[in-house]
Formats: structure tokens, sequence, C-alpha cells
């Protein structure tokens, strides 16, 4: 999701690249070997799509993938929700930007959030037998705060769809030369056919199929950079000299915690308790544990100890993703070259396109650069495929969570009630259709306004963070009451929003937002969602207090206390969730401490 | 998944074996024509090795979760 994805590649940096990419020469030329690669992948998506178009019969079906997926499935579905291109080639350009600060969207803004969500929050959300968040809101606090949250997030899912379509058709462009409208055109009819005839079970096949070509293709990169240098030891070697000699800038690119005393001491101009609270709680625990997207996939779970160690399978994968994200990032800083042999100075957008003509690249085509500078015919194909997957996969998940948040939160409550199952699925499909339509308008609009994206990002701050607030309260304070959930989640919104219009109107302001004169943009959005989860807490304590809680009876099933938990059987230890967060807790720590 | 004839994993390996083949068989064409791709690092032979992992992934996927025919 675009939530994740640094400053740097989401907003209008993109949209400037797209004008320069016309008439701009191609950075790779694909042999027939790739082309076919790339069309085989095709192939196969649609092979899976009608495959699947008898296994979604009922609304069920359809929307909630059957809930049989294992324990693997819906993790690595879980993970690669948030392994698109976008993310991929945004934080590699952020890596060769400001070193391996840029995995602590891996670490810490990923796990401990995934681990919470697997270990405690994941019982209730799968005992309540909920389809969506929006639904878990619905019987918690009752329709309104549901309804508010379903319409939000729908209109975000569609438009990050077309974000995605947008993205993807942008990069090839640039990378390959392909015209937008073939890319817009190819993309959506092959998502609009797997998601319409598969469901969600298709959406979830093809992340577990992209989430191995992302591996497969993109994996080699690291692998030969590290050879190339010397190993980890040869790579830090060769950097330190480069600054030693002023070829790149002066900073540390290898330790993530030890520049975070200061907001001025490192490149991002952050402050470790923004990465800690902000970053590592606010907006990492809204994203993992309240954003339907990627919730939805551990829903689809067959047990509910699947649905828990969904998310610590991810979590395995989440932290190994820096080495084909960062490192290549990393390995750009001292092997990427000219045509004459000298080192190549990676720039940023705006700078691209002050420079028309220059031969100049930006920070975000670090990845593509790598590719191109290590991958022969089929394995630059197999990369460019990782892409394309990684992109249409974006574009599926939005539609499908969109289908059934429209479907279940907004037209069966509000427009038709009590029709047949069979009426839902036909809607479904109908939806599926329409959301790739829209997606196809919000990509266009995309594409002819440039600045748009900045506020599509900062669109989709404004909602989860508040969310997280109340759906923490509502799931583990009996006394949390409807007026109190809703009225936390309209003025935690309204603070978002506020502080974010602040800084847009006077950009000194970011000093009483992220406490110090010294942040920089980053800092601000971290910050952001930590005053707006605070105002969110705080708003429906206070509402809540003042008015009349529901009766225990009410709330079984949906809040910690008021709920029975299912026994579960007893399992070796190997296959126990709880052994798997151990673990998983003791890797995360190991990977902080050794790179620290 | 249980109840799907089919599994996701045999699609995958059926994905991985048919990038195995063409990626190894490009490599070894490199090997015996010694006309390698303009790359860094070419004489690694990387399409060798990596089409061959890339399909014995495939086969032990395609054939572990190859669809029983009902009888």
């Amino acid at each position: 999701m675009l939530g994740l994805i640094p400053a740097s590649i989401a907003p209008a940096g993109l949209s400037s690249a797209l004008l320069l990419a016309i008439g701009a020469p191609s950075l790779a030329h694909l042999s027939l070997l790739d082309i076919a690669v790339i069309a085989i992948y095709f192939i196969m998506v649609i092979w899976i799509g009608f495959y699947l178009k008898s296994k979604s019969n009922t609304s069920e079906e359809f929307f909630m993938a059957g809930r049989e997926m294992t324990a693997w499935i819906a993790g690595l579905s879980f993970v690669s929700a948030n392994l698109g291109s976008l993310e991929l080639m945004g934080w590699a350009g952020s890596a060769y930007q400001y070193g391996i600060l840029a995995a602590h969207w891996y670490w810490i803004g990923a796990i401990p959030a995934m681990l919470f969500l697997g270990m405690v929050m994941m019982p209730f959300y799968y005992v309540c037998k909920t389809h969506s968040v929006p639904g878990y809101l619905k019987l918690r606090y009752g329709q309104g705060s549901s309804t508010v949250a379903a319409v939000s997030f729908a209109f975000m899912t569609v438009l990050m769809s077309g974000v995605n379509m947008f993205a993807m058709a942008e990069v090839m462009k640039i990378v390959l030369g392909w015209d937008m409208n073939f890319s817009i055109i190819v993309s959506s009819l092959a998502v609009a056919a797997y998601v319409a005839l598969g469901g969600l079970r298709s959406a979830i096949f093809n992340e577990v199929l992209q989430f191995v070509l992302i591996w497969g293709g993109a994996m080699l990169v690291p692998v030969l950079g590290l050879i190339e240098t010397g190993g980890w030891g040869g790579l830090k070697a060769r950097i330190a000299h480069n600054i030693a000699t002023g070829a790149i800038p002066a900073g540390d690119y290898t330790h993530m915690w030890r520049s975070m005393g200061h907001f001025a001491d490192n490149p991002m101009g952050i402050h470790w308790t923004g990465i800690l609270f902000g970053l590592g709680f606010a907006i990492s625990f809204g994203y993992w544990t309240t954003d339907f997207l990627v919730v939805q996939r551990v829903l689809a779970a067959n047990s509910l100890r699947s649905a828990r160690l969904a998310p610590v399978i991810g979590s395995f994968f989440k932290m190994a993703v820096p080495f084909i994200v960062i490192l290549p990032g990393l390995l750009g800083l001292v092997v990427l070259t000219n045509g004459d042999g000298s080192l190549m100075h990676l720039v940023g957008e705006n700078v691209v396109a002050a420079h028309p003509g220059a031969g100049l690249h930006s920070y975000n085509e670090v990845l593509p650069l790598m590719m191109v500078r290590y991958l022969g015919p089929g394995l630059l194909g197999l990369g460019i495929t990782a892409l394309i997957a990684g992109f249409m996969s974006g574009m599926a998940g939005n539609v499908s969570a969109f289908t059934a948040i429209f479907t279940y939160d907004i037209y069966q409550p509000h427009i038709v009630k009590n029709a047949r199952d069979d009426h839902y699925v036909r809607v479904g499909r109908i939806v599926t259709i329409v959301g790739v339509v829209i997606s196809i308008g919000a990509a266009y609009l995309v594409m002819n306004a440039a600045g748009i994206m900045d506020y599509v990002q900062a669109l989709f701050s404004f909602f989860i963070s508040p969310l997280l607030g109340v759906v923490l309260l509502g799931m583990f304070w009996k006394r949390a009451t409807k007026q109190g959930g809703f009225w936390g989640l309209l003025l935690g919104t309204l603070t978002s929003i506020g502080l974010w219009a602040w800084v847009k109107a006077d950009p000194s302001a970011l000093r009483f937002v992220a406490i110090s004169p010294d942040a920089k943009d980053m800092a601000e959005n971290m910050y952001r969602a930590l005053w707006s989860v605070i105002t969110s807490v705080g708003v429906n304590v206070i509402v809540s207090l003042c008015t009349k809680p529901r009766p225990l009876s009410e709330l079984a099933g949906v809040v910690y206390g008021a709920t029975k938990l299912p026994d579960e059987e007893p399992v070796p230890f190997y296959k126990n969730e709880w052994f798997w967060t151990i673990i998983a807790i003791v890797i995360f720590l190991a990977l902080n401490i050794y790179f620290w | 998944m249980h109840s799907s004839n089919i599994s996701i994993w045999f699609f995958i390996g059926v994905l991985l074996t048919v990038y195995g083949v063409l990626i190894l068989a490009y490599g070894l064409s490199e090997l015996v024509t010694g006309h390698t791709a303009n790359v860094i690092l070419a004489n690694l032979h990387a399409p060798i090795w990596w089409g061959g992992i890339l399909l014995a992934l495939g086969l032990f996927y395609g054939f572990r979760f190859m669809p029983k025919r009902n009888s």
C-alpha cells in the first residue's frame, strides 16, 4: 500500500519522471526470450483465473476464499500484499539515498505489529467471524463507525489500484519504452479477468505467485552484487572509501540506530522516538492490524491456528526482504558506473526534471539499473516479470478488497439487505469490473494531474492511524462505547488532516508537529500519525466515560474479557505459533543489534 | 489448499519449470557458442545455475503437488 512507500517515489516524483520518459531512451532492451518469459506469466494468471471460477460460487468462496487457506498461503499472501513494485523500487532508491536506515520500514516498522496481530488481535477478528475490518467495527461500535470506515476504505482502495496501474505503466515506459496506454489496458484486462473470475482466492493465488517471482527474479541481483564487491565487508569498505574520496555524500550508510540520537544527525531527519513510537507503533500497527487489504488475507485462513500463524510466517519473510530491496540500493552506491567507467550518481526526480537530456537517472531507478547490470536474456525478463507481477498483484489486492467492502459493508446493509447468496456473488463480480474501470479513471487522473499522488498518499494516512486507536480500544476495553468510537475516529482523522494542512500551509510548523526544527518530511508523517492515534484514543476514552456502555452480554466475541477463545488442540512445539513468535522476536532483535 | 483440486504450489511448480528450462537452455547455449550476454560477471554463467535452481524447484513442486486423478 502507498502508506508505507517512501516519499521519494510516491508523490509527484513519478509523474515528473514520466514527463522525461517521453522521448527518452529506455533503460533496458528485451530479447525474444524475455518477452516469452513475460507472456508466459500472463498466460499463467489467466489460466489460474479460469480454473478458479468454478471454485468461487458462494459469497464465502468469492469474498473470503472459502476461509480455507493454509497458514503458509495466507502468510505469504499477507506479506506479499505489501511487496508491490512501488515498494521494491521506492525502498531500493531510499537505501541508495539514506543507506540502511530504510530497513527500519521492514523491521521495526512491520515485525512487532505483525506478531501482535497474530498473537493478540487475530483471535478476536477470527472468532467473531467478521468478513472485514468495518465488519468488526459494526459488531463492536454499530453501523455508524462501520460505514464511515467502509466508505473511506472503498474510496482509498480503488484510488490505490489506479495509482498502481499508473505507476506500472510509467515504470514500463521508463524501463522498456512501452506505450503507457498499452500497459494500462493489458494490466487492467488481466486483473479484471482473474479477480472477477476467481475472487479473493484468485487474488491470493496471484500474490503467492508474485512472491515467488519476486524472489526468483530479484534475488540474483544482490547475490551477484555481493560477489562483485567481495561480500558485506567488501561493500562496507568500498562505501567508506567512496565517502573518504568524496564520491558519495558523507553519512552512516550501514548502521540503523547510531545516528538516531538527534534529527540533524541522519539524512532522513528523524529522531529515534519518531521511529520507535511513530513508525513502530502508530503507522505500523495502523497498517498491519487494521488495513483491511492485509487483514483480509489472514481472515481467509482455514483455522484460528492458521490465522495466528500466518502473520508469524509472514514476519520471517518480511525480515528477509531488505536482502532484495535495501542491499541492491547500497550496492548501487559502489558498483553503478557510467559508460566511461566513472561512478554513476543517481539524483532526485526534481534534478532529473531540471536537466532533460543530460542522461541522469533518479534514485528510484536503482533497482532496474542493477537488473540491467547483472541480468542477461531470460533473467532480465524474469526480473521485469517480477515487477509486473508486483504491480498487478497490487491492483488485484485493492480491487478484491474494494469488492468485499463495497458488497458486504455498503451494498448489503444500505442497498439490498436480504437477497440470496448468489445475488451478492453476482454483485461482487460486477463490482470487480466497476472497480477496475474506476481504477483506470484514477490512473488517467493521476497521469494528468501530477501533484495528485502527493494528496493520495496523505489521504491514506488520514484514516489508518485513527482507526488503530478505535480498534485497539474496542478490542481491549469493555467500557468503550458507540459514541466514543465514532468521535474518536472522527476527531483522530480531523487531527491528522489538520496537522497535514498546517504544515502544507506553513512548512515551518513542522518544528511543532515533529517537535524539532531539524525534522524533515519523513519525521512529519510519523509524528502526525502518533498525534492522531493519541487523539483518537483520548477522545474515545473521554466520550466513552461520559456515555452509557453496552451490556457485557452484547460484547461476547468482540472484546477481550467478554470472549471465550476456543481451546486449541495441543500440537508439537515446532507447530506452535508461540514458539515461532519467540524465534521471530529473537531474529528481529539480533538483526537490530547486529546493524545497530 | 485442500478443497481445490489443483494447489497453488502446482501452478508455481509449472511456472518455475518452464522458466528454468528456458533460462537453463539459454545459459547452455551461451556456454556452447561462447557468445555471452553483455552483463557484469557473465563469466559466472548465472543463467546455468540460476536456471538449474528454478528447474529443480519447479520439478519438486510440480510433482509434489500434482493433482491426483479421480479413479
